[in-house]
């Protein structure tokens, strides 16, 4: 498997740490309540299908990435830096 | 077993003899097999530089009127005689050559790193199917030009990679790990060779 | 017997080699099958369960029968296929799978046994008593049924993991793909052209065709010629791709120099991984058997096997030939042999329609229905409308057809599709994303079909890399059509006795087949399992499909329906050696060494690995003869003297920036915006659930700038978790992030006397006024500027050195030597963890993710005036319940004086079950200082149950004791001996 970091281009994925759904990104107000934080923490979707994950550069430039992949074809169609998609979300 | 020698310290001051500094592969190289050379760059200042929010240009202008090299692309490098500046990952350039104008720390945070690497150099003809055997970058004349940077695995170990010639490179691995980076080298350069002396690929 | 004339073979390089100890000649650029057949030994194994003698059915990688064991000692390989094996002088091959030897095997009594061990004999009659499965009938079985075996000792011959990228893959070096390499490489492309044999030209070194004119393999060979002039193509023969994986990966193994007389350290194999931008899938297709009575014996082979051996090795296994098919290769086979002289006994075709102009004697409509002979084919009987009729031959050439060897395209799950015209599996469209199926893996089967189809992939992939054509013309060759009519197994009536082999290698008959299906195994994967069809080396590249046919009848449904199992990588059979290559003994994983690592070697202490850290255990000292009395003597030196240890390996991360101080307060629980410039607070991480992350101090050096220190074990996780919160969570800080871990050695000086020594050093003293406990600040020893922290992880008045690492070894050698003067020295890891629990000082034994700060004490860490990670999780009731397992601290009160990390809690006098669990042990040691046992562990509602006596249970380790809870901190709780 490979990934095209926005930045290094193509690599192996073993250079990659996978960290789950980018739902992370999308921290609440400390003040949200219970249930918006109980969705923050664990609930995940788990689609058959397209979803936006987080991705580690660890062994490249350590930038950490949002790759949007296909979860039964393993195809990608999109990644990004997280430090943009993270100010994108924050001017929104 | 030795018996400790114990001495009893009598004199107060400083005995002012300098540090012997050991550089991170001493006792393991150079090094060469068949028409492989592996050495150890020689020691030189390096310092990390991450530009603040928004000075990449100012930091670039600073770096170019103080060192004479401009702030490298993704993966590049620049250089102006000794000096170099090596794109070194997200945000990331490091410096190496001069000790860096105080001024940058205007600009960036600049954080000395000359003593966290250890520096190596791989040349001659194959150094390419070496590597090939090390790290899973991709090294093809099209992919690595001469000047590029690649942060990559190398024998499992987060490092750096360098394109120094057509058949030369700089490798960089933590100082730690030294020891390991100069075994999985030089056992790659050993198949390598026993693989020319076979004729083939 | 070897032809006089032709072949490919080099005449002039003959070779030695020896099988069973027996000594023959080859000639380079033999097989070994090739030259046994050569020297008239056709029995070259036994099978797997009846131990019937053997002989080649191909002359290829799908070999099931011909596995031999290569060399002796630890070198030793088995299960090689002679039919790959490339000869070399002084091969010694031996033969598997019998007793005493390969032409007296005493276990073919198991043939005769045959009624009775049929599938899934061994479940339905090993059922009972049960214990004996493990020690009677497995070792039985496995010992009797079987491949040949590894020596057991460790092999130190070099195997090697290697890297490869190219524009375009070429995965077979037929004409399909010799062409499509042609195109693609006089374009410019880069590309590798992969093919597992060692002379590329796939089925063209094998018939006797012509490409422009020209014999085919010399079409082969100049074509080669042409691409190793390429700077930009690489060959890779001897090269079996294994495996297509995600994203243009794929798997492949070299055989190196495995078919060297002298490999003068070369690797064996090469393990390579290569990436793709696009590949082509040329890897034509595989001839199959038909099964009739007794169709394994020696001398029965695929007929393009045997045009291989007669057209390639110029090898003419036997006297008299029939030859027996159900589509033209049949006839190919006739003329070739023709050609050669060789006599033809028969040409027996399947189909009524066929005709035959060759001077043969030609039976249509007819079929083998059995063969006689044991070591050897004799004769066969065939079944015509008419009658039966019985033909003396020692060789039988069998086509039943081309499968497409299309198994990579199933790696990625695609399923293969069936095609009736050609009674195939053909490739799913798009089964892997950028793999182009060219040639006979798409059922179209002539030379001109496979020439064309390679040239126009080769041109689909250009346009696809942005590259121009190269206008390569398309030479000119045979476009026979293919006609087959299926014909998987004969009939059983007319038959007579005797069994029909589907899979030779795993000994499975039709019968076994059937069985399965009346016993109810009706899907094709419950009929693999029970008949163990396909499981064998060959993974059915010869049987699966007549297997499968045979089920779809059996149970009355269509090929389609009935589907086939799926094919999985690898491709061939692999050495695990090739596979972790690399990955043995120095390689398993990196070494981290400190710079005082080979003073710590020279003084004579062991070692311990933390991570990838490699750390000293303890300095034994003279007349020391057990680890307990150096850690014992190293724990009472830090606390009455001095002693000296490398902390390098704690993460060390620079935080650099304006807003620096609101990122740390966002990271930890507690305040660091406050902390001044020259001093130093610990603090506490937490993972966003709520749980702690990992502790350490953080030193403040500048306005803006601070250096955090990490556990050793946490040092990346905690570097990725920064590195999260400053790009994804908090991009609007301005914040610069710089592992300095390794441009630091960084050593602890502990003890009553940690001033007196540090003083003996800088260059300028520093007094408990300038620099008190938890202040920073840079220094210098001999002119070399330093920094200096005054923080304590024993308890004890102590200080952390930091000097550029390049100083480390000289500055270790230095404060040993100063220490060792002041009666104190080096310690090692396990003082370090003595000095620790004796202070209650927690490491990843306590923080080991389960944990909270509330369970730790440490809830008045956690900042009310601000936001933190883990802070909202970290106030649900659940993890703040009071009934909640919590840290407090043991001694033992019972007879036995131990304590065991590991250990659980129970009430005194509650039975020691999982039910009645009340905690567990983290942290144990001996604590000298105290002198007795001491543990660090976690109990339901700890603190509030100091004083009590509870029991402590190890059940793995057999130990049980009482022990008094009290609290963690079990030396000079105040701190005052750090401070003062």
């Amino acid at each position: 498997m490979r990934l095209t970091c926005p930045l290094c281009g193509a690599r192996d994925r073993r250079e990659f740490t996978y960290q789950g759904e980018a739902v992370a990104l999308s921290r609440p107000d400390p003040d949200a309540g219970p249930e918006a934080w109980n969705t923050y923490l664990h609930l995940r979707e788990n689609p058959a299908g397209w979803r936006d994950e987080l991705w580690y550069h660890e062994q490249g430039c350590a930038a950490w990435l949002v790759v949007t992949r296909h979860t039964t074809t393993h195809e990608v169609r999109k990644v990004q830096l997280a430090r943009d998609v993270a100010k994108a979300e924050g001017t929104a | 077993m030795t018996e400790p020698v114990i001495k009893p310290v009598t004199e107060s001051a400083t005995d002012q003899t300098p540090f012997k500094a050991i550089p991170p592969c001493a006792g393991l190289l150079p090094l060469s097999i068949g028409a492989l050379d592996l050495t150890e760059q020689p020691h030189a200042q390096m310092t990390l530089l991450i530009p603040w929010e928004g000075q990449e240009t100012a930091l670039s202008k600073a770096l170019e009127k103080a060192h004479g090299v401009a702030l490298p692309g993704v993966g590049q490098s620049t250089q102006s005689h000794a000096t170099r500046a090596l794109w070194f990952g997200h945000n990331q350039v490091l410096l190496t050559g001069p000790a860096p104008d105080p001024a940058l720390a205007d600009l960036a945070a600049v954080t000395d790193l000359s003593d966290a690497y250890a520096c190596l150099r791989l040349e001659g003809a194959g150094a390419d199917r070496v590597l090939a055997r090390l790290t899973p970058l991709d090294l093809r004349d099209v992919s690595f030009r001469q000047g590029a940077v690649a942060r990559t695995e190398i024998a499992h170990m987060a490092g750096a990679l360098i394109r120094e010639g057509e058949a030369a490179f700089g490798l960089m691995v933590y100082r730690s790990m030294a020891a390991t980076l100069v075994h999985e080298v030089s056992d790659a350069m050993q198949s390598v060779t026993a693989r020319a002396a076979l004729g083939g690929e | 017997m070897r032809l006089s004339k032709g072949g490919l073979i080099e005449r002039a390089k003959p070779l030695t080699f020896t099988f069973d100890g027996h000594r023959y000649q080859g000639y380079a650029g033999d097989t070994l099958a090739s030259a046994l057949l050569a020297n008239g030994q056709r029995v070259m194994g036994r099978s797997f369960k009846y131990h019937r003698p053997r002989g080649p059915l191909t002359a290829g990688p799908e070999e099931p029968n011909a596995l031999v064991t290569l060399g002796h000692g630890p070198t030793q390989e088995p299960n090689l296929r002679a039919t790959t094996l490339e000869l070399f002088d002084g091969l010694a091959a031996r033969s598997q799978n019998r007793w005493p030897s390969l032409d007296f095997d005493l276990l073919a009594a198991n043939d005769l046994l045959a009624p009775f061990l049929g599938a899934g004999f061994y479940y339905k009659t090993f059922m009972w008593p049960r214990a004996f499965w493990e020690k009677l009938y497995e070792p039985a079985i496995r010992r009797a049924a079987g491949l040949g075996a590894l020596s057991g000792q460790a092999n130190e011959t070099r195997y090697e993991k290697a890297f490869a990228h190219c524009d375009l893959l070429i995965i077979g070096a037929g004409p399909a793909g010799l062409m499509a390499a042609l195109e693609a490489g006089r374009a410019g492309a880069d590309v590798i052209l992969a093919d597992e044999d060692a002379l590329m030209g796939g089925r063209l070194n094998s018939e006797t065709l012509s490409i422009d004119d020209t014999p085919a393999h010399a079409w082969a060979a100049h074509t080669v010629a042409e691409l190793a002039s390429m700077p930009n193509v690489r060959l890779m023969p001897r090269t079996t791709i294994t495996g297509a994986y995600d994203h243009g990966t794929y798997s492949a193994v070299e055989r190196v120099s495995m078919h060297l007389a002298a490999p003068n350290d070369a690797p064996r194999e090469a393990f390579w991984r290569i990436n793709a931008e696009r590949a082509i899938l040329a890897t034509g297709a595989l001839e199959r058997p038909i099964a009739f009575a007794n169709n394994d014996r020696p001398g029965i082979m695929l007929a393009s096997a045997l045009r291989s051996y007669v057209n390639r090795y110029a090898v003419v296994p036997g006297r008299a030939v029939a030859i027996f098919g159900n589509n033209d290769d049949a006839h190919r086979t006739a003329a070739d042999l023709l050609d050669k002289g060789v006599h033809i006994a028969a040409l027996i075709d399947s189909r009524p329609d066929a005709t035959c102009t060759l001077p043969v004697r030609f039976i249509p409509g007819a079929q083998v229905a059995h063969a006689t002979g044991r070591k050897s084919l004799e004769a066969i009987t065939i079944a015509t409308q008419s009658g039966t009729d019985r033909l003396q031959c020692d060789v039988l050439a069998v086509s039943g057809g081309w499968n497409p060897t299309l198994h990579l395209t199933s790696h990625m799950g695609a399923r293969p599709r069936w095609d009736a015209k050609t009674a195939a599996f053909l490739p799913a469209p798009d089964a892997i994303p950028g793999l182009i199926p060219a040639g006979a893996v798409t059922g179209r089967f002539s030379t001109h079909a496979a020439l064309e189809a390679g040239l126009t992939a080769a041109r689909d992939a250009l346009s696809v890399l942005g590259l121009k054509h190269a206008q390569t013309d398309l030479p000119t060759a045979e476009d026979a059509p293919y006609a087959i009519t299926p014909l998987w197994a004969v009939p059983a009536s007319g038959m007579g006795k005797g069994r029909a082999w589907l899979d030779f290698a795993n000994d499975v008959t039709v019968k076994d087949v059937k069985l399965a299906s009346s016993e109810g195994y009706k899907s094709v994967e419950h009929m693999k399992r029970y008949t163990t069809q396909g499981m064998a080396p060959d993974q059915g590249k010869n049987s699966n499909i007549g297997a499968l046919a045979i089920l779809a009848d059996a149970t009355g449904r269509s090929i389609p329906e009935t589907g086939t199992t799926t094919y999985r990588a690898p491709y061939a059979p692999t050495t695990l050696a090739a596979m972790g290559a690399g990955g043995q003994g120095k390689g398993f994983a990196p070494e981290r060494l400190t710079t005082s690592h080979a003073a710590t070697l020279k003084a004579g202490a062991p070692t311990v690995e933390a991570g990838l850290w490699h750390r000293p255990s303890y300095f034994p000292r003279p007349g020391e003869t057990h680890w307990r009395q150096s850690c014992d003597r190293e724990v009472a030196m830090v606390r009455s003297h001095v002693g000296i240890t490398d902390v390098s390996t704690l993460g060390k991360i620079d935080i650099k920036g304006r807003d620096t101080g609101a990122f740390l307060d966002f990271v930890y629980t507690n305040m660091f915006s406050t902390l001044k410039p020259g001093r130093v607070r610990y603090g506490l991480m937490l993972r966003e659930d709520g749980h702690v992350l990992d502790d350490g101090t953080t030193a403040c050096l500048a306005p803006g700038h601070y250096v955090m220190t990490t556990t050793t074990a946490a040092a990346g996780p905690v570097m990725r978790h920064l590195e999260f919160v400053a790009q994804a969570l908090r991009p609007d800080l301005d914040v610069a992030l710089t592992s300095v871990t390794e441009q630091w050695a960084q050593f602890a000086i502990a003890g009553p006397r940690s001033t007196d020594l540090l003083n003996t050093l800088l260059d300028d003293a520093v007094t408990d006024e300038g620099f008190p406990f938890m202040a920073c600040g840079p220094v210098a020893i001999k002119g070399t500027p330093a920094r200096l922290f005054r923080i304590s992880f024993s308890g004890e008045r102590a200080y952390e050195l930091a000097v550029p690492a390049r100083y480390g070894a000289a500055l270790f050698d230095l404060l040993k030597a100063r220490a060792e003067a002041m009666q104190g020295g080096a310690y090692g890891m396990e003082a370090l963890n003595v000095l620790r629990i004796e202070k209650g000082l927690l490491t990843h034994a306590e923080l080991h993710g389960r944990t909270t700060a509330f369970d730790l004490g440490m809830q008045g860490m956690m900042s009310k005036k601000k936001d933190f990670i883990g802070k909202t999780a970290s106030e649900r009731p659940g993890l703040m319940a009071p009934d909640r397992e919590r840290l407090i601290g043991l001694r033992p009160t019972g007879a036995v004086k131990q304590l065991l990390a590991g250990a659980h809690l129970f009430d005194r006098d509650a039975e020691a079950t999982r039910m009645n669990d009340q905690g567990y042990i983290t942290s144990a040691c001996f604590s000298p200082t105290l002198g007795h046992a001491i543990a660090l562990g976690f109990l339901v509602r700890g603190p509030d149950r100091i004083g009590e006596e509870i029991r402590m249970v190890d059940h793995l380790r057999g130990v049980e004791t009482t022990c008094e809870v009290v609290a963690p901190q079990f030396f000079d709780p105040d701190g005052g001996r750090a401070r003062d």
